[in-house]
């Protein structure tokens, strides 16, 4: 986990497309500019970055799913809850499942716990386009670096 | 009114945060009520929770960008209660 460059994810361990499910791990670093504000002295994850790397996990099951045929962008974050802290080299286990495929968005549920125990979890929306110019390249780049598993 | 009305408005008037009396049959949902297509989107997304159906609305923005139908085919309430009937019939057929 990179905070300052939005790299949430470390690792997809599992990939479920038929289920629509995904499970990836990600290490909190040790240090962070983000800790020097958020607190000083008492370093923990922000809540959105906490929402973010759901975000992340619940969008690389929908390009995986989807083949990279479109972008999910976020739009909705609902019963969004962070249950207990996250700080510097905790080991975050993130989980999300589609909920729902409409037309033109997808909603997910998702979580993150850390040793077994849910410290964050929200259902999550979002809008799917027609990747951006130069997006699509950038997004299978992250997706080979944290071993998104590519379609049979 | 149907049944089908009562639930759109109420999902249109909580969603969008809209005076439910202000909300009629014959209400343009983007021209009369300013629901914009995100807030739409989030329409779309509880009328196919509440329905058990999914609103094809990328074919209808499509549609309407292309000229091949007004937008009042769609987004006039009464309109898209219809469809919606529509939609459900055709889950249960």
């Amino acid at each position: 986990m990179r905070l300052e460059y939005f790299e949430m994810i470390d690792r997809v361990a599992v990939l479920d497309l038929e289920a629509g499910r995904i499970e990836a791990t990600s290490t909190v670093p040790e240090a962070s500019p983000v800790f020097e504000g958020h607190f000083p002295g008492h370093p923990l994850v922000p809540g959105v970055l906490l929402t973010e790397t759901m975000a992340q996990a619940s969008g690389y099951l929908v390009l995986a799913r989807d083949g990279f045929g479109r972008m999910p962008f976020l739009m909705a974050v609902d019963k969004a809850r962070f249950r207990e802290f996250v700080g510097p080299g905790d080991a975050l286990r993130v989980t999300a499942e589609l909920t729902h495929e409409g037309s033109g968005y997808v909603a997910t549920r998702a979580a993150i716990s850390v040793a077994g125990r849910k410290v964050a979890d929200a259902e999550l929306r979002f809008r799917t386009v027609p990747f951006p110019p130069g997006l699509d390249a950038r997004m299978r780049r992250e997706a080979a670096r944290i071993g998104l598993p590519r379609r049979p | 009114m149907s049944s089908t009305f009562e639930t759109v408005a109420g999902i249109m008037s909580e969603t969008a945060d809209i005076p439910r009396e202000t909300i009629t049959p014959e209400s343009h949902a983007i021209e009369d009520l300013g629901i914009d297509s995100l807030a739409f989107l989030d329409i779309a997304f509880a009328v196919d929770k509440a329905f058990g159906i999914k609103l094809p609305l990328e074919q209808w923005t499509q549609d309407v960008n292309e000229g091949k139908v007004p937008a009042e085919e769609y987004f006039v309430v009464k309109n898209l209660v219809s469809r919606i009937d529509a939609l459900v019939a055709a889950k249960g057929a």
